[in-house]
């Protein structure tokens, strides 16, 4: 036999023509294949673990790390060590005379402020304590205790000591506890007082809202993207641009003009009170609510929600409907058996990308939200860009993101996440 | 109180000085040949083109290039700084961010007599700028406020007007929506001020449980009247629209709505709160930028230099030498001081802004403000 | 038109625009008897699917009136109709089981669960699908689903039940197996069916009666055999199998014939079907296995043609000739086994009756 594949009687194992195990020829064969594969998404997965993994890790990083005290203070954390806030008194000497070692460099390396800022989340007053500590380190002669107190009394009480002691792990829950509205005391964790509550409030808010507008785009949108993928092809493209005409114009402007539209002298409310639907003097409230938070935001993700249920209807063949139809179901029947099951891909994939982007959204609810429609990610962005409390808005992002894992995972269990589709 | 006494000798005088300073620059060596500045965009902006980087450019021929980012410029200067690639130059942020970046370390810290130029008569900048060097890090330029603007034309007021900050909080004698910042700082002090607090104990007050609840409280009264605003741009618009009777905002965006769209609008000056706006250099320069810079800041930091930005602007000049230059607005021809938040007509009852206290106690009143907010 | 009352369905004047300037079916009467099996042939666009649809009830009708049991039916939704129809593509509904896919035109007449469970059984086993019940479609193969298509369309034990070129997307020997399954339900259950295909094999194999289609028209509505035997003008003869073109001039008619001059001044015999009189055009349609090469006895028509091509075809051999001025004139030998010399280019003698070559409407 001059067959490539040898008699595999001998030992059972199939040979090519040069003798060596075919399952071996065909692994090289296959791995040559695999390497293009590999080559050809290099690019794609070295610009994903660039700009989506790492800033993700570090932002999960950042929620915990808190190396900075360790860092700047090295021989306070040692000697702090030793001493027990429940003793009711000071740190001695000792103590000081480390801190007073660790400062004097910190602030030559124009560090001590900023080791107050992070302090600053945990007691109001550290910062300026160490701001204004700053240049008289430098001329402290011991006993450092008293020295220390008396550039500020604050050096002598338990709890500045006990801050600086809590905040000296390198690791810390803190940013976490804060994001949901708890700290550690003395006493163990707990919540923060009723009138400082706001993030699970937020979350729950973000939440509710969320649903709410995926809710609404996929009221609008399905008759919309029905309508669109039963026309013919030409007036099918003419209707989507004008649904993807939203995008077209700068996210403020649309804002605005909701804004324009829906305030209390503007257009909505004048003309409800031109025809006499609503008293001049009781004007609706429009905006600077949930009302508007959830218009606007509709208004802008309502593409998001089409696009997909559009591509998913499109690949349904009337013969579906018709053959329902024929087979005896009414109008309503035929959709609600037939179609509607058919497009569940379609708004599985809109929620999913409405959700997920309305729960992330926050210029618009600063903008139209009022005080009742802004989201959690106003927070997030006030921690971001104002307040500068990186390790708290991380400790936010990284809760928004399990949040949406979660959820995930449970629409997973529901719909499954194979019945997700976008065209 | 110091700056009181600067802001009031800045205010003094309405004379036109002959330009004094000269057209001659000193050479710059081992200088870059592009600055990037970072500023807020729009009128403010436009009036710092004017006033400094075009006659610059006009005398060395160097590059300014502009970055509308002054509002998030703490955070992204922290992100570039971590990252090792400051791109900055110069950037133009508010007092309170100035202190912040310098605590951060995220900004240069300047010697002002060595740094920036003196007075025409010899004044050093140190004592020129006086108080309003807040920070070690921080050049001043201009005095702003934020106050309160109201209608005119409210049918409901039936002729009064309000006199005031506490007739925000009069809604029987003053109804109608009111616009304020969806921020505690100045809030909260306005609230107390109105609540019996006096100005004296303002902040003590401020630093208990107590005085913060009792401020929160005190907005409670008209919290179904406000509409917050988060954009300098909200409160004039909403007032053009009709949407709120009376609001806060900058004084430079009221001067624009009253004398340059002339809306029926008009200044409420009682306990405008004073801040500054000023420049910061980012720390870890190299050295042919930082030496483009320091050139640039002793040429714009000049008494007529800052005297001519408010030409353009309603906002009054940080040294007090440049005050007496004020002159009439660049288009419309009227006479800028008293638009000036440092006239003596506009100072009766005044509030500079704490930038101390609101470093220490920002995060907590925040949380709190936030939370009250929501409710 | 016969006015016959009892028809299954009945198209009276039936026309239909899409547009609202061209017809796309031009005032069609058609009557379909009760246990009918008639095919809609014709090729893409001759307006057959559309009369099909207007019959299901999926398009309106622009002028005219369809009658289903003498009842017209206009204005009857599709799901009043009680058509059962079959689907190019078979329309399956792949997020049902083939099940669920029988059950839901019993579940929307509101039958009882044991009768359904019943009524799906038995027309499984019909299609000999008896233990496919819980397989969705997509697990089926194409044959499968066709006849899984079937029975769903007869579960519910429709009168009438139209088939829209169902057998479209299978592959030929599945095709012709399926066109006798379709054929034995069809006489086992009695159903009238409509059946719309543009494959003329099968509407031959399957119909009792077959509808030429073309150009919104029906040209003809006969038998298999008298399609093929007698075909009514030129669209048909060419349409229907293989045909043979001449063109001519009538020259004289008489006595159940006519003499018809072709090119080259040659008189040929042949059955006046479709003529408008002497003087006038025609065309001459011919089937190529009606033709005698190098006949022993003389016949109606001869001639002379030059052997332009032979193909070997097995049981019969194609030979392509030039005749009368027409170079794609084909006769079909019968292979006898007998060595006949032939060869390219030789002229030889061929003949044919003149009842076989059909006097037809004029075309090209």
């Amino acid at each position: 036999m001059s067959s490539t594949i040898s008699d595999p009687a001998s030992d059972g194992v199939v040979r090519a023509a040069d003798g060596t195990p075919l399952k071996q020829r065909l692994n090289r064969a296959l791995r040559r294949e695999k390497l293009r594969s590999f080559l050809l998404i290099l690019p794609l997965l070295a610009f994903i673990v660039l700009s989506f993994i790492m800033p993700i890790a570090d932002m999960l990083f950042r929620s915990v790390e808190n190396q900075i005290v360790e860092e700047t203070i090295p021989l306070t954390v040692v000697a702090l060590k030793e001493w027990d806030p429940a003793s009711g008194e000071a740190p001695g000497e000792e103590v000081f005379a480390a801190f007073h070692a660790d400062f004097v460099q910190a602030f030559k390396d124009k560090k001590h402020t900023r080791l107050g800022l992070r302090l600053n989340y945990d007691e109001p007053g550290m910062s300026g304590l160490f701001r204004k500590t700053g240049r008289p380190s430098t001329k402290m002669q011991p006993p450092y205790k008293e020295a220390f107190i008396k550039v500020d009394e604050d050096w002598g009480t338990v709890e500045t000591w006990a801050v600086i002691k809590q905040a000296s792990p390198a690791y810390t829950d803190g940013y976490f506890l804060n994001a949901v509205d708890a700290h550690r005391t003395a006493k163990g964790i707990e919540m923060v007082p009723e009138n400082e509550r706001i993030y699970l409030f937020l979350f729950g808010r973000t939440m509710f809202l969320s649903i709410v507008i995926t809710m609404s785009c996929l009221l609008l949108g399905y008759p919309i993207a029905f309508l669109l993928a039963s026309l013919p092809l030409r007036s099918s493209n003419m209707l989507m641009i004008l649904v993807l005409l939203p995008f077209w114009t700068s996210l403020l402007v649309r804002t605005s003009a909701w804004k324009v539209l829906l305030q209390q002298q503007g257009v909505v409310n004048d003309f409800l009170v031109w025809i006499g639907l609503v008293n001049d003097a009781d004007r609706l409230i429009m905006i600077n609510n949930q009302f508007g938070t959830i218009v606007a935001m509709t208004h802008i993700l309502l593409p998001f929600m089409i696009l997909p249920l559009f591509s998913v209807m499109k690949t349904i063949s009337p013969n579906y409907v018709r053959a329902a139809k024929s087979l005896g179901a009414n109008d309503w029947t035929a959709f609600w058996k037939v179609y509607f099951p058919q497009s569940i891909p379609g708004i599985g994939a809109g929620a999913i990308l409405v959700f997920i982007l309305s729960i992330g959204y926050y210029i618009t609810p600063e903008l139209v939200g009022g005080t009742s429609g802004i989201f959690i990610s106003n927070r997030i962005a006030y921690h971001i860009s104002t307040s500068l409390n990186w390790g708290l808005a991380a400790a936010l992002g990284t809760i928004l993101l399990a949040l949406v894992m979660l959820l995930f995972y449970v629409y997973d269990k529901i719909v499954g996440i194979d019945n997700v589709k976008l065209g | 109180m110091k700056l009181r006494l600067l802001l009031l000798a800045a205010a003094s005088g309405f004379t036109f000085a002959a330009p004094v300073q000269s057209d001659e620059l000193p050479a710059c060596d081992n200088c870059a040949s592009e600055m990037t500045v970072v500023s807020w965009g729009g009128a403010y902006q436009n009036s710092q083109v004017k006033a400094y980087s075009d006659p610059y450019a006009a005398m060395t021929g160097v590059k300014f290039i502009y970055d509308e980012s002054s509002n998030e410029a703490v955070a992204k200067l922290r992100a570039m700084n971590e990252a090792g690639n400051v791109t900055w130059d110069l950037v133009d942020v508010e007092g309170p961010d100035a202190v912040r970046l310098c605590d951060e370390g995220l900004a240069m810290e300047i010697n002002a007599d060595e740094d920036l130029a003196a007075a025409p008569d010899g004044t050093p900048a140190s004592k020129d700028f006086g108080e309003s060097l807040i920070s070690g890090c921080f050049i001043p330029q201009i005095v702003f406020s934020t106050t309160f603007g109201y209608r005119t034309d409210v049918a409901a007021w039936n002729g009064a007007t309000p006199t005031s900050v506490c007739d925000v909080f009069d809604l029987e004698k003053f109804p109608g929506k009111r616009a304020l910042e969806k921020r505690p700082k100045k809030n909260i002090e306005w609230a107390l001020l109105c609540d019996g607090v006096s100005k004296a104990e303002l902040y003590n007050v401020m630093e208990t449980d107590e005085g913060i609840d009792r401020a929160l409280a005190k907005l409670d009264t008209i919290k179904d009247d406000v509409i917050w605003w988060s954009a300098g741009a909200d409160t004039p618009q909403l007032l053009a629209d009709g949407e709120i009777v009376i609001g806060s905002t900058y004084n430079g965006r009221l001067f624009s709505v009253i004398e340059e769209q002339k809306q029926p609008v008009a200044m409420l000056w009682d306990y405008q709160v004073f801040d500054f706006d000023g420049w910061i250099i980012p720390a870890g320069l190299p050295e042919d930028r930082l030496n483009r810079v320091k050139h640039f800041l002793k040429f714009a930091t000049d008494t007529q230099r800052l005297a001519d930005q408010a030409k353009y602007i309603s906002y009054g000049p940080a040294r007090a030498s440049s005050a007496p230059l004020v002159g009439k607005h660049e288009e419309l021809g009227i006479d800028m001081a008293p638009h000036m938040p440092t006239d003596p007509a506009n100072m009766g009852n005044i509030l500079v802004n704490n930038i101390e206290w609101w470093a220490n106690y920002a995060d907590d009143v925040d949380a709190k403000f936030q939370a009250w907010l929501a409710k | 038109m016969s006015e016959n009352r009892g028809a299954a369905v009945r198209y009276d004047s039936v026309q239909k625009s899409y547009d609202g300037e061209t017809l796309v079916v031009k005032n069609l009467n058609l009557d379909i008897a009760r246990g009918e099996f008639l095919t809609m042939l014709g090729p893409s666009g001759s307006g057959k699917t559309t009369c099909l649809m207007m019959l299901a009830g999926f398009e309106p009708a622009t002028h005219g009136e369809i009658y289903l049991n003498d009842n017209p039916i206009n204005n009857v939704p599709p799901h009043k109709r009680g058509i059962g129809m079959v689907f190019q593509n078979y329309a399956l509904f792949p997020h049902m089981s083939v099940a669920e896919n029988l059950a839901f035109p019993l579940q929307v007449r509101g039958m009882d669960k044991s009768e359904q469970e019943s009524r799906i059984k038995r027309a499984l086993d019909m299609v000999e699908l008896g233990a496919f019940g819980s397989r969705r479609p997509a697990q089926l193969s194409g044959g499968q689903q066709q006849r899984v298509a079937v029975a769903r369309a007869l579960v519910f034990d429709p009168e009438l039940v139209l088939m829209d070129e169902p057998l479209g997307a299978l592959d030929k020997q599945l095709r012709e197996q399926m066109q006798y399954e379709i054929k034995h339900i069809h006489d086992n259950l009695g159903v009238t069916i409509v059946y719309v295909t543009h494959d003329q094999t099968e509407a031959l194999t399957m119909s009792d009666r077959v509808a030429v289609f073309n150009d919104g028209v029906i040209q003809q509505l006969s038998p298999p055999d008298m399609l093929y035997e007698s075909p009514q003008n030129s669209f048909v003869a060419q349409f229907i199998g293989e045909n043979n073109k001449l063109n001519g001039n009538v020259t004289e008619i008489g006595g159940g014939e006519c003499m018809v001059e072709v090119a080259g001044g040659i008189k040929l015999r042949a059955d006046p079907v479709n003529i408008a009189g002497i003087g006038s055009k025609t065309t001459l349609s011919l089937r190529p296995e009606r033709v005698e090469l190098q006949p022993e006895k003389p016949m109606d028509n001869m001639v002379d043609g030059k052997i332009e091509e032979l193909i070997y075809l097995g049981d019969h051999i194609r030979v392509r000739m030039s005749v009368a001025g027409n170079s794609e004139f084909v006769v079909k030998v019968r292979n006898r086994g007998e060595r006949r010399k032939i060869a390219a280019g030789d002229i030889v003698p061929i003949g044919w009756a003149a009842g076989d070559c059909k006097a037809l409407d004029a075309v090209g």
